[in-house]
């Protein structure tokens, strides 16, 4: 049974989600800050649209660190990459009409529901924000229906 | 500042880390816990929130302030029909590609550069998001 819903184990999903919540522990102990990432797309866009949306107050002043965040995010799964990696670098296969389609749905959705898989999934469930819950359990289960359709439809990769 | 900075940045590493190793920098591994061939990915959201709930409901009993001073910030959004409405089109874009903003990072820094596409279209639907519909 275990094997049937986990066909790699359960190891390196335990340990990379210890190992992603002691990164959010950390700097929450050190700085007070919720470490979240889909905030860092309107925060970045503040250094170039005069849209006031952009504009806000909380979208300035957590511009830089979030870009700074973002540079540390793709350097520690670079440093995976090199270091610990049984397989090294990786390409999806996945078409790039539904990396396009999928991107932009993914930026606008969480931006209009302020909150992605770390906002809601990790920072909102751990405050125990029931608007978090709420807004995980409609993602995952519309996720799951439309990854379920789409390979009905048979779109693969 | 800096040192705020040294250590949001070294806590990004953990985090960019922490999705690598648990494989979300591969889309076709996001995509297959959505279509239910491998619950996984379950494990390590639980494993994360689990970890940060800790953190996040017990240091502030402990400290009185987080450790280069400041504030515990408290994550503040009410419920509304934008929340859940954004979350079913996150849902509907991570059910067509395999990634959300996160494992996006990741997939950067794995080497991964089709997925440079996906930030951008992420970048572009933040911004139709804010520029019509805020």
């Amino acid at each position: 049974m275990i094997c049937l819903v986990f066909p790699l184990g359960i190891f390196p999903y335990l340990i990379g989600g210890v190992i992603i919540g002691l990164g959010v522990s950390y700097i929450y102990i050190i700085t007070g800050i919720h470490a979240t990432q889909s905030s860092f797309f309107s925060t970045t866009l503040s250094f170039f649209s005069k849209i006031p949306y952009f504009q806000q107050k909380k979208y300035r002043e957590s511009r830089v660190w979030r870009i700074i965040f973002a540079i540390g995010v793709v350097s520690g799964a670079f440093i995976y990459t090199v270091t610990v990696s049984p397989d090294g670098f990786f390409t999806t296969s996945i078409q790039l009409w539904r990396i396009i389609l999928g991107g932009f749905l993914v930026g606008f959705g969480t931006r209009l529901s302020q909150g992605c898989t770390s906002g809601h999934g990790i920072s909102g469930l751990a405050s125990l924000s029931s608007t978090s819950l709420y807004a995980v359990i409609t993602f995952l289960a519309v996720g799951i229906g439309t990854a379920l359709l789409v390979q009905t439809l048979g779109v693969i990769p | 500042m800096r040192t705020r900075y040294f250590f949001v940045f070294t806590g990004g590493l953990l985090f960019g880390f922490g999705l690598a190793f648990g494989g979300m920098s591969k889309p076709e591994i996001v995509l297959s816990f959505l279509q239910l061939k491998d619950l996984g990915l379950l494990i390590l959201l639980g494993g994360s929130a689990f970890v940060t709930a800790i953190t996040i409901n017990f240091i502030p009993k402990v400290l009185n302030k987080p450790l280069l001073g400041g504030e515990f910030k408290k994550r503040k959004h009410t419920l509304s029909k934008r929340t859940l409405i954004g979350a079913a089109i996150f849902g509907v874009g991570w059910g067509i590609s395999g990634q959300c903003p996160g494992s996006a990072m990741a997939s950067l820094g794995v080497g991964n550069i089709p997925i440079l596409l996906g930030v951008a279209s992420m970048f572009l639907g933040a911004y139709i998001m804010g520029r019509f519909f805020s």
